[in-house]
């Protein structure tokens, strides 16, 4: 029995609106801002990104042109709550695991053909295909499409993956256990679509610019692999005409200084904030440098696996590191960003999450420092005994900073000998996922507005468990979760048993800080996941 | 000395196999390997990469695929991170780039530190000798990191004249300041060597006797000082040039180019086996090939050399 319980309509009519600019209109519809002639946005890319292909994308840089040049069934609005893209309206069956989407009957390509059904079916099946070699296969097991896992193990064949096509314009998903954030999901590039023909013609190289189609609000025109890449209005997209901004450009400036002082000289509308320089440019600059929190944790991951040293089985003593690390001096001071004291693993702005008021977040840090000193005396160590770790981070000035940092505050307060190692990124990975460590810097950003994003790590089978925690009460609570209409108590009893456990160290919760013209309007601040759409912009007459 | 060019380039083949064997083993013994990433790939997933770029096979049968790949179909295979693109492609897209501004920067060097070397030497112990020896001094105490940003805040915040980095195809704005930021310590160098070379060559015998036979002192400086005081910064510019057409990894990471260095340095990290290769049989090829110039060279400008 399927019942409906979101129609987009009123929303879609909505969008038209806010964001409306007719052929004649010169200023914004809603703000009423005069538009500037040239409604082109430039912003800086840190790196090149390996693909533009949905499927394959893996790197932030990639998914913001991804998202760009292609649309998948839901969009996400200023504030990151879900709006229409190709669907426009959902219904999920009573078992919450099977969802149809209907779609809009006017998206087409950029070569002029519609958008249908089918593209999705295609498109998601070959995310799983093992043929595909998609790094991020792993998101449609995650999204728990009926047999994603067993085609992505070669157990099964593409085709019998649960999506599919009943006509042009439904698409039926089919999950293997309910999921309630499963639309927050769609929003995620792997899943948008893609044209089977175009592939099928040009096989890997669909993606350059001239082979390529896509069915976004822009087309790719141009890329210079390590320099730039352009993209222009897809006249067939189907809100074209409300679409303001004309030409995207996205240059590579590996150097933050250097990118900066780029967009200083007016070459760039958008650029990151170099560490600890927030507070100068924000009050020399108020209406340009922002700081918004954003859905991400900095932590420690501690080695439990055998390979592990054994002080750091004792609980005390992981309660005793964590206690000791003042994070105001690192985001007050060595970040300066805006960034987040973490006590909690999942950061406070997660949507329907209230982080719970551990013990340790209430106390003053001249409280926790005698805490700790008392842990860690109380295992056996201290000043006099002190003991030893190694603190591995991958190659970056920042993760030394804070490691330098952190170190010494173990020192001076508990006597521990940090010895600090650094190293390059693939051997750090290759070391961290092997147990090779002690102490490990580790961040995470959620793949969706849900707690279950972070605290899924915390659960014995996750293959990003790299602590090798295990308790089986997080792993009945998580899994509980997923079958709960709210399941909030649930993640606040996980993160209480994280706090008590310690198998990680949160440190901070990231902000995303950057400098953004002034002129730029349309910025979606709220959104947490700074999943931003060009569509979504426009340039301000100066 | 045609015989010895002969063999030199008939040696120069072991010599790259030998190259593109050492360079196999290193990579594969690095940790991690180009499709280790913060989120494990399944393993069928990474079976079936791996079976496509022939990872799957034994070291030795990599390294024979590989190399009979380039020498029969001169196929460096497809880059293993950028999954459009193949190396020859890659290096077809940077090497020009990094040719482009290299060999400007190159000659711009050349000319203006030999110059300012000669004139330093011929008027040894005089204020033009102190201001060239100072600015030598100042431009070989500015790397390029240091001279890139400064030239950008200068040139492109300041001043609003130059861009501040890209190519758009190597039109002259974005051209002048990758080659300030590259040449600027390679002239300093280039000047301080022809310097003291000349000072002695100046000071030496033969110089003495010309002087002493009335000849004058442009024709000494042209006719008989210049030649041999040129063989070390003959020796010093043979590397010199592989160094700058190859590349400044700070200049293409500056300047944001799109020259070959970066890329190199990138496939290195990415563990890009395929480019890490290509660009490494392209460099040992450029540098055999320069190293050989020079030798002969040599030979042209000392007629005490003969092969």
């Amino acid at each position: 029995m399927l019942r409906p319980i979101n129609s987009l309509a009123p929303a879609v009519a909505c969008a038209a609106i806010l964001t409306c600019k007719s052929a004649y209109a010169e200023v914004h519809p809603i703000t009423g801002e005069k538009l500037a002639d040239d409604q082109t946005f430039i912003y800086r890319l840190l790196d090149e990104h390996s693909s533009i292909d949905p499927q394959i994308v893996e790197d932030v840089s990639g998914s913001e042109v991804v998202r760009d040049l292609f649309e998948g069934l839901l969009n996400q609005d200023a504030e990151g709550n879900l709006v229409p893209g190709v669907a426009t309206s959902w219904e999920v069956s009573e078992s919450k695991d099977r969802f149809t989407f209907h779609l809009r009957n006017n998206a087409k390509w950029s070569n002029g053909d519609p958008v249908v059904a089918g593209d999705f079916v295609y498109a998601w099946r070959r995310a799983v295909d093992p043929e595909t070699a998609s790094p991020y296969s792993w998101f449609m097991e995650l999204m728990s499409i009926e047999n994603a896992n067993a085609i992505i193990s070669g157990e099964m064949p593409p085709e019998s993956l649960g999506v599919s096509a009943p006509d042009n314009y439904t698409l039926e998903v089919r999950l293997s256990l309910p999921l309630p954030y499963f639309t927050q999901m769609v929003t995620h590039a792997t899943t948008f679509p893609v044209p089977a023909k175009v592939i099928e013609e040009h096989g890997d190289q669909w993606t350059r610019p001239g082979n390529m189609v896509s069915n976004g609000a822009y087309v790719l025109l141009e890329h210079v692999p390590n320099e730039r890449s352009v993209r222009v209005r897809n006249e067939h997209y189907w809100n074209n005409e409300e679409t303001i901004i004309d030409r995207v450009e996205s240059l590579v400036i590996n150097d933050e200084n250097l990118a900066l002082t780029r967009y200083f000289a007016g070459e760039l509308d958008r650029t990151e904030i170099p560490a600890g320089q927030f507070p100068k440019l924000s009050a020399e600059y108020p209406d340009e440098a922002h700081s918004f929190p954003r859905l991400c944790s900095y932590y420690y991951s501690i080695n439990l696996s055998e390979k592990g040293p054994l002080p750091l089985k004792d609980k005390r003593i992981r309660q005793a590191l964590s206690l000791a690390i003042d994070r105001e001096i690192i985001t007050d001071f060595i970040l300066a960003g805006g960034q987040f004291d973490a006590y909690t693993f999942t950061p406070g702005a997660t949507a329907g999450f209230e982080p719970p008021m551990v013990a340790a977040a209430k106390m003053s840090q001249a409280e926790r420092d005698e805490m700790a000193k008392a842990l860690i005396a109380d295992a056996g160590y201290g000043i006099d005994n002190p003991v030893e770790f190694e603190l591995s981070y991958n190659t970056s000035e920042g993760h030394k900073k804070i490691a330098v940092a952190i170190g010494q505050m173990w020192k001076q307060k508990l006597g521990v000998a940090t010895k600090l190692r650094n190293m390059e990124w693939k051997t750090f990975l290759e070391k961290r996922s092997n147990q090779d460590f002690e102490i490990a810097r580790s961040g995470w950003c959620g793949d969706y507005n849900e707690a279950s994003t972070f605290l899924d790590l915390a659960t014995s089978n996750s293959g990003y468990n790299d602590s090798k925690y295990s308790n089986d009460e997080v792993d009945r609570l998580m899994a509980e979760a997923k079958l709960l209409d709210d399941p909030a108590a649930n993640y606040t009893r996980v993160e209480q048993i994280i706090a008590e456990d310690v198998p990680l160290i949160p440190i901070y919760h990231y902000a995303s800080v950057f400098m953004l013209d002034s002129d730029v309007g349309g910025w979606p601040v709220g959104n947490v996941e700074q999943n931003w759409y060009s569509k979504d912009l426009y340039k301000i007459a100066e | 000395m045609l015989a010895y060019a002969a063999r030199r380039v008939f040696w120069a083949a072991p010599t790259l196999l030998v190259l593109i064997v050492l360079c196999y083993v290193l990579m594969y013994l690095a940790p991690g390997g180009p499709f280790t990433t913060e989120r494990a790939l399944p393993p069928q997933v990474l079976a079936n990469i791996e079976a496509k770029y022939g990872l799957d096979k034994p070291l030795y049968a990599q390294i024979w695929d590989y190399v009979v790949a380039v020498v029969t179909r001169f196929d460096f295979g497809p880059s293993f991170v950028y999954k459009d693109r193949d190396v020859y492609e890659i290096m077809a897209r940077g090497f020009p780039v990094t040719l482009t501004y290299g060999t400007i920067s190159f000659i711009s060097a050349c000319l203006v530190g030999v110059s300012l070397g000669v004139l330093a030497a011929v008027r040894h112990n005089s204020v033009l000798d102190y201001i060239a020896v100072g600015a030598t001094f100042s431009a070989q105490a500015l790397p390029n990191f240091v001279m890139a940003p400064i030239l950008v805040i200068v040139f492109t915040w300041q001043l609003g004249w130059l861009p501040g980095g890209g190519w758009s195809g190597g039109q002259w704005q974005y051209v002048v300041m990758p080659v300030i930021a590259l040449s600027t310590s390679f002239m300093a160098s280039i000047a301080r060597i022809t310097r003291s070379s000349m000072l002695e060559v100046l000071n030496s015998g033969f110089i003495r006797t010309a002087r002493a036979r009335g000849l004058s002192p442009t024709t000494i400086l042209w006719r008989h000082a210049m030649k041999p005081a040129m063989l070390p910064v003959v020796s010093y510019l043979g590397p010199v040039f592989v160094a700058m057409i190859t590349g400044s990894v700070l200049v293409d990471l500056y300047f944001s180019t799109g020259g070959i260095g970066l890329s190199y340095v990138n496939a290195a990290l990415n563990r890009d086996y395929a480019v890490m290769l290509g660009v490494t049989i392209l460099y040992g090829t450029l540098t055999i090939a320069f190293n050989l110039l020079v030798d002969l060279l040599y030979a042209w400008l000392d007629p005490r050399i003969r092969y």
